[in-house]
């Protein structure tokens, strides 16, 4: 109801503010449904024959026409998916599956057309004037029937092209009344014109400071213009512009640090996930366990299997496949555990040659059972996008779930060790084996569980890392050698130092790409590492009391 | 014991095997003997024979056979750190790949104008990359001797660099192996980038001569085998002298006991460093030996994956006696190649069990197993696995052979 009222002030305004609603620029409201729906039929047949020099014209034509409903053919259509039937002429969004397959569906229904020959389907063209002619379109529906979100990108879309007719727009929209991030947009816009038109020195100065600070492209891109070609007389302005741009790029500056340390966050959070299972194994048992790689392995195609187990809740398989591979990774490493390292005990550098075999072997498994090409993991919906904090800053859903989910893991395996029998006993076992023994602790029990405990981390890790990379056979070799960083980094059975070395070995990593590129950083960290280790062999946070050699 | 004693009693120990070829002693007589008899009889057949005779040796035999050999020579590398002072290195394929890269920049520089661009200047990568000119560490590669000895001294540098910070801060044991796993993993990607002027992801290929042999010749390809089995004779003689010097009994009571060593008196990080120089230097005339026969060296060789290959070589062959490690890289380098060819899936599941079953079952490898059959009750104890045996029963591994 609200909504209604709402668009009834709009197309008011519209009416006394555009009273001619020239060509192109009015978005009026949908006509009576009994006289548009031929006539938008009409117009819809005439786009799949026209021109490219006509097709604009028609299009404005449609955005007459239909309003808002017509704004899921332009999307289509912006993005080159818009395809119409050869023999029907009915207009399609096509979209591949998995197979490569073109998929149609029904642009206004959303009614799915099923799998078309690749013949009898044509597509739409568009080029690139007929595309910012179709954003400015779209930009115009959102702004007065859209959401608050959509609105904000119709105004910032708005802000690349300031012609008269746009503005005329903007401030047929401001009247309108609108949120007050929208506002603050629209003034902005107002604010660029008057820079840009105006030849009163006061209102250029009072436009620059409308401006000043703000992080929107365009904004910089005109101050910088204004300074570049040496076009501007007026002095005053000039200094404005000038300190009005400092401020600019220090902002910007400043969200870039942001950005990479966010960046450096998540990559250390990762690297904290796949490593703190490693810790425990190591601190516990003294040994490595380079299968460690392969058990997130298994996590990650343990997510990929229960992905297509229940095809239809895709949002919900993220938390199956939590405990599944948690209980996967966890059972194959107590059974590494029962089958060989148990006879290799007290030689860890024949343990470490053992799980390396055992890694082979479970590599080579994957590929014989899947496939060695990558499998496809589906990121929930509610994983995917990003939230834009502002326009130079946005953080990727998937990173910042990954982050808290890796904190909440730490959290649960420090709950785990400080407070329940079993890391009783782990402590216990990790400080002095025999002296736990002695006092009636089965340590080869506590050694599975130890060593099921980490893989099962490792499994639950490659949960994670399944929504960020490529799950294949080589998925766990590749993060294997920075885990042990990592572990030896913060110091071998600490998990503290786990979660420090990690963080701290990321943001490191992600500070330096910008200088070096990715490769000359990690190589960079690695070499760090070695020199590091030569100061402190026990890494930052070194075991104390008795249980230090 | 000082500095200069370490390093003469280590050159005297190369005199000595030099003196040892002119006086095999009763174990490596044998191997030699074979080595050579074999190489020279396969060398026979391939270059004597007519291509149609049953006895006939194939080119591409004579480059395999060369290649085992210089695997083998690897394996002794890794077999003297590891299976006599108790260093698991799992980076010594950097060693092996720098030394073979060494080659591989003189052979790049001798192919001259005869490349795909016709550039008499730089390599053909170069050219494709847009390089106007050689990098500064190219200069002087198209001198033989120059670059033999800068395919010896950067990994002989990089080895005692490495070891000497490692081993002077006492990192040992499972550390120091994912420290030398680091080491080869960042070479490897070092390598990889194209900016190195190393020829990026594709190496170093397209040899066309070697000191102006033709390198597709078959008598090229025979004397290359040749001298790989000579310097692997030689190797090995010199490896054995050292290890029953004065210097190497010091290095094996640093396996077993390093704390106990250290209180006697003995600097064993200074054994250690120059063992581990010693085995880097041979690990990189195996590269350089391997890069003519294969004709191509790229930064797969890096990966950390055939440094631990080369651990299990030595693991089957039976480590700390050096023969083991020769005829453990000569078994298994023989499996894969008919492995791969037969069943090329299977070939990493019969090497991962390999390595359970060898490190689990067999823990002294083939050698291991021949000693327990071959001299029962011998007269002399071995060392066990876990190094709890005082260090003066431990001894040079082939004696008992």
């Amino acid at each position: 109801m609200k909504h209604l009222l709402l668009t009834g002030c709009l197309l008011l305004a519209l009416v006394m503010t555009l009273p001619a609603a020239s060509a192109g620029s009015a978005v009026s409201e949908q006509p009576a449904p009994g006289e548009s729906g031929g006539e938008r039929q009409a117009l819809l047949t005439r786009l799949t024959q026209a021109s490219l020099r006509e097709s604009a014209e028609l299009l404005d034509q449609l955005e007459r026409s239909g309003g808002r409903e017509m704004r899921g053919l332009f999307a289509t259509m912006l993005a080159g998916d818009l395809y119409y039937h050869r023999e029907s002429g009915q207009l399609m969004a096509v979209r591949k599956n998995p197979d490569g397959e073109p998929i149609g569906r029904d642009i206004f229904s959303g009614e799915e057309l099923g799998v078309q020959a690749r013949g009898s389907i044509k597509k739409i063209r568009v080029n690139n004037r007929l595309r910012s002619h179709l954003r400015d379109a779209i930009a115009r529906i959102d702004l007065m029937h859209g959401s608050e979100a959509q609105r904000e990108a119709a105004v910032l879309s708005i802000l690349d092209d300031l012609s008269p007719q746009n503005m005329r727009l903007l401030q047929a929209a401001a009247d309108a009344g609108q949120g007050d991030r929208v506002r603050e947009l629209i003034a902005l816009a107002q604010a660029m014109v008057q820079l840009r038109d105006s030849a009163v020195t006061d209102e250029r100065l009072a436009a620059i400071a409308v401006m000043s600070g703000r992080l929107e492209a365009p904004v910089r891109n005109q101050l910088q213009r204004l300074l570049d070609d040496g076009g501007e007389g007026d002095g005053k302005v000039r200094a404005a512009a000038q300190l009005a741009l400092a401020e600019i790029d220090d902002r910007i500056a400043f969200y870039g640090f942001v950005e990479q340390l966010f960046f450096g966050l998540s990559l250390g959070s990762v690297l904290v996930l796949a490593a703190i299972g490693l810790a425990i194994t190591f601190g516990v048992m003294g040994v490595i366990n380079m299968a460690h790689g392969e058990m997130i392995m298994l996590g990650a195609y343990t997510t990929y299997v229960v992905q297509q187990l229940m095809p239809g809740a895709i949002e919900y398989s993220l938390l199956v496949a939590v405990p599944a591979a948690f209980l996967v990774s966890g059972s194959a490493g107590v059974l590494i555990e029962r089958g060989v390292i148990r006879h290799l005990q007290g030689r860890p550098l024949e343990t470490l040659l053992a799980t390396f075999g055992v890694s082979l072997i479970l590599q080579q498994g994957v590929r014989t059972i899947f496939s060695p090409l990558n499998m496809q993991v589906v990121t929930p919906e509610w994983m995917s996008g990003s939230f834009a904090v502002n326009p130079v800053l946005s953080i990727t859903y998937n990173r910042f779930y990954i982050l808290l989910f890796a904190l909440l893991v730490f959290a649960l395996l420090q709950v785990i060790l400080k407070k329940t029998s079993l890391g009783l006993k782990v402590r216990a076992v990790s400080q002095n084996r025999d002296m736990a023994k002695s006092m009636g602790v089965r340590t080869e029990l506590v050694d599975a569980m130890t060593f099921g405990l980490g893989s099962g981390i490792a499994g639950v890790a490659g949960v994670a890392l399944s929504q960020l990379t490529n799950v294949g056979p080589n998925l766990g070799q590749s993060y294997i050698i920075d885990s042990f960083m990592v572990v030896v980094f913060g110091g071998a059975g600490n998990l503290l130092g786990t979660l420090a070395g990690g963080f701290s070995l990321g943001v490191v990593n992600k500070f330096l790409e910008p200088a070096t590129g990715a490769v000359l950083a990690n190589i960079l960290v690695l070499l760090c590492l070695i020199l590091f280790i030569q100061k402190r062999p026990k890494g930052l946070f070194p075991q104390r009391g008795r249980a230090a050699e | 014991m000082t500095f200069a004693e370490n390093t003469r009693s280590l050159f005297a120990g190369v005199a000595g095997a030099l003196a040892q070829l002119h006086q095999p002693g009763r174990g490596s007589s044998l191997l030699v003997v074979i080595l050579f008899g074999v190489t020279l009889l396969m060398s026979a057949a391939n270059l004597m024979l007519p291509q149609d005779s049953v006895f006939y040796v194939s080119t591409y035999s004579i480059t395999l056979m060369g290649k085992y050999l210089c695997f083998a020579m690897l394996a002794m590398a890794v077999d003297i750190v590891w299976g006599y002072c108790g260093i698991l290195s799992l980076g010594h394929g950097a060693f092996f790949a720098l030394g073979g890269y060494g080659m591989g920049m003189y052979l790049m520089r001798q192919i001259g104008d005869r490349g795909v661009y016709g550039n008499p200047e730089l390599p053909d990568f170069m050219v494709f990359l847009n390089w106007q000119e050689l990098p500064w560490y190219w200069y002087g590669m198209e001198h033989f001797w120059f670059a033999m000895a800068m395919a010896l001294l950067v990994p002989g540098l990089l080895a005692f660099v490495f070891g000497w910070l490692a081993f002077r801060s006492r990192v040992t044991g499972v550390f120091l192996s994912i420290m030398t796993q680091a080491l080869t993993y960042a070479l490897m990607l070092a390598f990889f980038r194209n900016e190195m002027g190393f020829g990026g992801n594709n190496g170093l290929t397209d040899f066309k001569d070697i000191l102006g042999f033709d390198l597709q010749a078959d008598g090229t390809r025979v004397a290359l085998l040749l001298i790989t089995a000579a310097l692997l004779a030689l190797a090995f003689l010199a490896s054995r002298a050292i290890v029953q010097s004065r210097f190497g009994r010091v290095v094996v009571a640093v396996r077993d006991a390093e704390a106990r060593a250290r209180f006697l008196g003995y600097r064993t990080e200074r054994y250690k460093v120059w063992l581990f120089v010693y085995s880097a230097l041979v690990a990189a005339v195996a590269g350089m030996l391997y890069v003519p026969q294969v004709g191509i060296i790229n930064p797969g060789e890096f990966s950390p994956l055939n440094s631990i290959e080369i651990v299990v070589w030595v693991a089957v062959g039976g480590r700390g006696t050096l023969y083991g490690a020769i005829a453990g890289a000569l078994l298994v380098n023989y499996a894969k190649t008919r492995f791969t060819a037969a069943m090329p899936d299977g070939w990493l599941f019969a090497l991962g069990a390999l390595f359970v079953a060898v490190t689990v079952l067999l823990p002294k490898g083939l050698a291991g197993l021949l000693q327990r059959s071959g001299t029962k009750g011998a007269e002399k104890p071995r060392e066990n696995d876990t190094g709890k045996v005082p260090a003066g029963v431990a001894h040079a591994g082939e004696a008992g052979a």
